[in-house]
């Protein structure tokens, strides 16, 4: 199989135009800025369209008007870019309208700095703007993910009419690695409900003001029931090492390369560590969560974060097991040695506290 | 000829405003209505209902698409110009129609509406200035007049702390791309006339694809300017017209106005390259794909590699061409740079691992292999190193020794070498070659292949061979034992 070398920012435009995208709109952002580089050159060269906006404002109303009229479009921005994209992603969900958003986090708030942080969590998980709704959100750990779930991301944004975002970060996105190009894929390319500026569409409506509150009221209930439709349909995740585990590292994107390599040294050195990642953070696997903790394992939670999964986690499991919360903040993260000391200093905690030795 | 027949470019009934369906929802004397009919009188006589994508604001015009039988596109208040932008870039046939009221395009929409003025969008810009919020109850616009009573400002629009009341056709008219510019007015029998000719200059410029519009239409709020509606249009005439003049401001289309021609020119669409199809599309994205070898490599150690130097030493190209050399070995690679703001300083270095197993972090704390481009990034890495560990300097550049007495080392004059061939920014091939052969990772047979399929000048790719060459000469001579 031939693969390429490429950054994960690289990879997103590649799994974006195998996964049918057509449009791009963009503003450059360090640490997101090579995923408008991939799009300028490959969305031009094949004959889609690549624009860069005037702010990440105009951006995300691009896409709000490429997607009312039926393409399948994206942009990519960072923290600072999403939070001006915050009023368009309520009007892409209120508009039920498909689009794909890639966030390379950067370290917050404010303008920050350009290392890795995952905390655009809460604002990607929860929605981000105004009134009830959420993303999809995809938590990516290579470059080969970064290409396969955007590419994927184009379609569930169609089947849900929702936005769907690749939640990434510095390093994920900054980091080289081989990545197989995908097929493309094949969709039916007419939506009944876009407006296409012809006479079988003309009939259609894109609209997110609803002025009869029961008409509102119906349609966040829609939307409700649309969310839960995807816990049934959409969640991924992934573990190893549970069954024995005295203690499970719960982490996402960069921490979750981090905790496999700690999980891996520390099972060769004799210490039963548990792995598990969320690969879609909304929805989140509560169920799987929830089962590690009936099984009572100790969940250490490790983000670049104040703990905004370990939040989640914690709702998850309502109270029935032990949550431990390993947070880095302002760009830097822990080395492979500062981490595995934490694991096993805890552990040695947990045992006197009465919590691992059996399996 | 006026028409007094109901356009068809409206519906019949209103049945998307769900109650009083033969009224509009605009209140008594409200230009809105008076626009909206001039509009759908020109779809209907231009014979472009099925095309037309209607842009409602926010603002009074949101329930536009009450009324317009035509594909319909609500907006966030003033972005209706990126929405058309985006609209304009899928359906290059679409009759595209931003309706926007002045706190929506002269508030909080400038930027919009400036940057789709100068990309020459092919869309017609129709921009109701009222000079005041409507929807929101009477609060003060951006278009407000110098004393005039708002809600927002009770004592009138002071200047000194609200500014000028601003005049968007004038900005427009700073702008090199738009190819029609005109405000009118709703004051008089006469300007309402000009209006309804405006009106339909704007759509057919964009039918016949001559680029972007901007029509601004004076028109009356008697409701929040607290007057009746003949009030209301006097009033237009004797304080809005003085402060906002009705100009045809640039008409590129016409015969007589032959010095626009630049903006006519400006808009022209420009080549679009052909949709290519899956096949074309996936061969476009495996360009530069590698075929690994079909034996798999066996790393006797995972490589944990730091490459350090100056910025155009070629430390991240380096560390490219070493993690492809592992791809083209069949293992597990990764690379990860400096990069932003910090590589401005002039310091760059990467991280590079190459492994059997699935690699977990990209980041290298500690490195089992230093490539030391010069001294600083020796200085910097050195005691990273994990014992047992090799570090490779650049001797050419960094002339101190390495300190630690629990690492191997070589010292190689790589730049010296690269130079003698003409090429110094080659010293990263040096020490790749000379790393590859002293540790034996790999045959250095690999790294010859990639070199060709790496380099991005293509008229280097013999010199880095010959590179490579006078390296292993170099190795041979000097350092084998």
């Amino acid at each position: 199989m031939s693969r390429l070398l490429m950054k994960g920012n690289e990879a997103v435009v590649h799994g974006a135009l195998t996964g049918g995208a057509t449009h791009f709109f963009g503003y450059p952002i360090t640490p997101a800025s090579e995923i408008a580089h991939a799009a300028a050159r490959y969305f031009t060269a094949s004959g889609r369209t690549f624009l860069q906006a005037e702010s990440e404002i105009a951006a995300i109303n691009m896409i709000y008007g490429a997607s009312s009229a039926g393409a399948r479009s994206m942009t990519a921005t960072s923290g600072p870019g999403l939070s001006l994209m915050a009023e368009g992603l309520s009007y892409l969900a209120g508009a039920e309208l498909p689009a794909v958003v890639v966030d390379v986090q950067r370290a917050g708030p404010g303008l920050g700095n350009i290392w890795p942080e995952q905390s655009d969590y809460n604002a990607t998980v929860k929605g981000g703007g105004h009134g009830n709704y959420s993303n999809i959100v995809f938590a990516p750990n290579s470059a080969q993910e970064m290409c396969d779930m955007t590419r994927k991301a184009f379609a569930l944004a169609d089947a849900y009419r929702m936005t769907v975002i690749i939640l990434s970060d510095a390093y994920i996105g900054q980091m080289m690695e081989p990545v197989n190009i995908p097929e493309t894929v094949t969709f039916s390319k007419r939506k009944d409900w876009a407006v296409y500026g012809d006479a079988e569409s003309r009939e259609n409506l894109i609209v997110s003001i609803l002025m009869s509150t029961l008409q509102q009221s119906n349609h966040n209930e829609h939307l409700q029931e649309k969310y839960r439709r995807l816990e049934e349909t959409c969640i991924e995740y992934e573990e190893f090492g549970i069954k024995d585990a005295d203690i499970v590292l719960v982490s996402f994107g960069i921490c979750s390369r981090l905790c496999h390599t700690v999980a891996m040294t520390l099972r060769k050195e004799g210490y039963r560590i548990g792995f598990f990642r969320p690969k879609t953070l909304f929805p989140f696997p509560k169920k799987a969560i929830n089962r590690l903790a009936e099984m009572k394992k100790p969940l250490a939670v490790v983000e670049l974060n104040t703990g905004m999964m370990a939040d989640d986690v914690e709702l998850s499991i309502k109270g029935q097991s032990e949550i431990l919360r390993y947070n880095w903040l302002g760009g830097q993260m822990p080395t492979v040695k500062e981490l595995a000391i934490k694991v096993t200093d805890d552990l040695g905690k947990l045992r006197k506290a009465g919590f691992g030795g059996k399996s | 000829m006026i028409k007094h027949k109901k356009p068809t470019a409206f519906y019949e009934t209103f049945e998307r405003k769900g109650h009083n369906d033969t009224s509009t929802h605009y209140c008594p004397g409200c230009g809105h209505g008076t626009v909206h009919k001039f509009i759908a009188e020109a779809i209907d006589d231009l014979g472009v209902k099925d095309q037309v994508v209607f842009l409602s604001p926010v603002g009074c015009s949101v329930f536009a698409y009450y009324y317009f039988d035509a594909g319909n596109i609500q907006c966030s208040h003033g972005r209706a110009p990126a929405v058309a932008t985006g609209v304009r870039r899928v359906h290059k046939d679409a009759v595209i129609i931003s309706y926007q009221g002045d706190g929506d395009l002269a508030g909080i929409g400038t930027s919009e509406i400036i940057h789709a003025a100068n990309r020459g969008e092919n869309i017609t810009v129709f921009f109701v200035n009222n000079a005041i919020y409507g929807m929101t109850g009477g609060q003060m616009a951006p278009t407000t007049l110098n004393g005039q009573k708002t809600l927002t400002t009770p004592l009138g629009r002071d200047p000194g702390r609200d500014g000028l009341p601003i005049g968007m056709a004038e900005i427009m008219n700073a702008i090199t791309a738009p190819v029609y510019i005109e405000r009118v007015s709703l004051s008089s029998t006469k300007g309402v006339l000009k209006t309804r000719k405006a009106v339909r200059k704007g759509l057919k410029n964009q039918i016949d694809g001559r680029g972007f519009s901007f029509i601004e239409i004076l028109s009356p709020c008697p409701v929040n300017w607290k007057m009746d509606p003949v009030e209301a249009r006097e009033w237009i005439a004797g304080n809005l017209e003085p402060v906002f003049p009705i100009t045809c401001f640039r008409d590129a289309c016409s015969q007589d106005q032959k010095d626009s021609q630049i903006a006519v020119e400006h808009s022209v669409e420009s080549d679009q390259i052909p949709f290519m199809d899956d096949k074309e599309l996936v061969s476009l994205l495996k360009v530069d794909a590698l075929i690994p070898n079909l034996e798999i490599l066996n790393l006797e150690e995972d490589q944990l590699v730091k490459i350090a130097g100056f910025g155009g030493q070629g430390v991240l190209s380096g560390g490219v061409l070493l993690a492809k050399c592992g791809i083209a070995e069949g293992i597990h690679a990764t690379w990860l740079p400096s990069y932003g703001p910090e590589m401005r300083g002039g310091r760059a270095y990467a991280s590079v691992i190459l492994a059997n197993d699935e690699i977990g972090s990209p980041v290298v704390d500690e490195p089992n292999v230093l490539i030391a481009m010069n001294g600083p990034s020796l200085d910097a890495f050195e005691d990273d190193v994990v014992p047992g560990g090799f570090i490779l300097v650049n001797s050419s550049i960094a002339t101190r020794k390495v300190k630690r007495d629990d690492v191997s080392v070589l010292y190689i004059p790589a730049s010296d070498i690269a130079k003698k061939e003409g090429l110094t920014a080659a010293a990263n091939v040096v020490l790749l070659t000379i790393y590859l052969k002293h540790k034996g990772i790999m045959s250095t047979e690999t790294l010859r292949k990639i070199i060709p399929v790496s380099v991005t000048r293509k008229k280097f790719i013999n010199t880095n061979l010959r590179i490579m060459d006078k390296a292993l000469e170099y190795y041979d001579n000097n350092v084998r034992i």
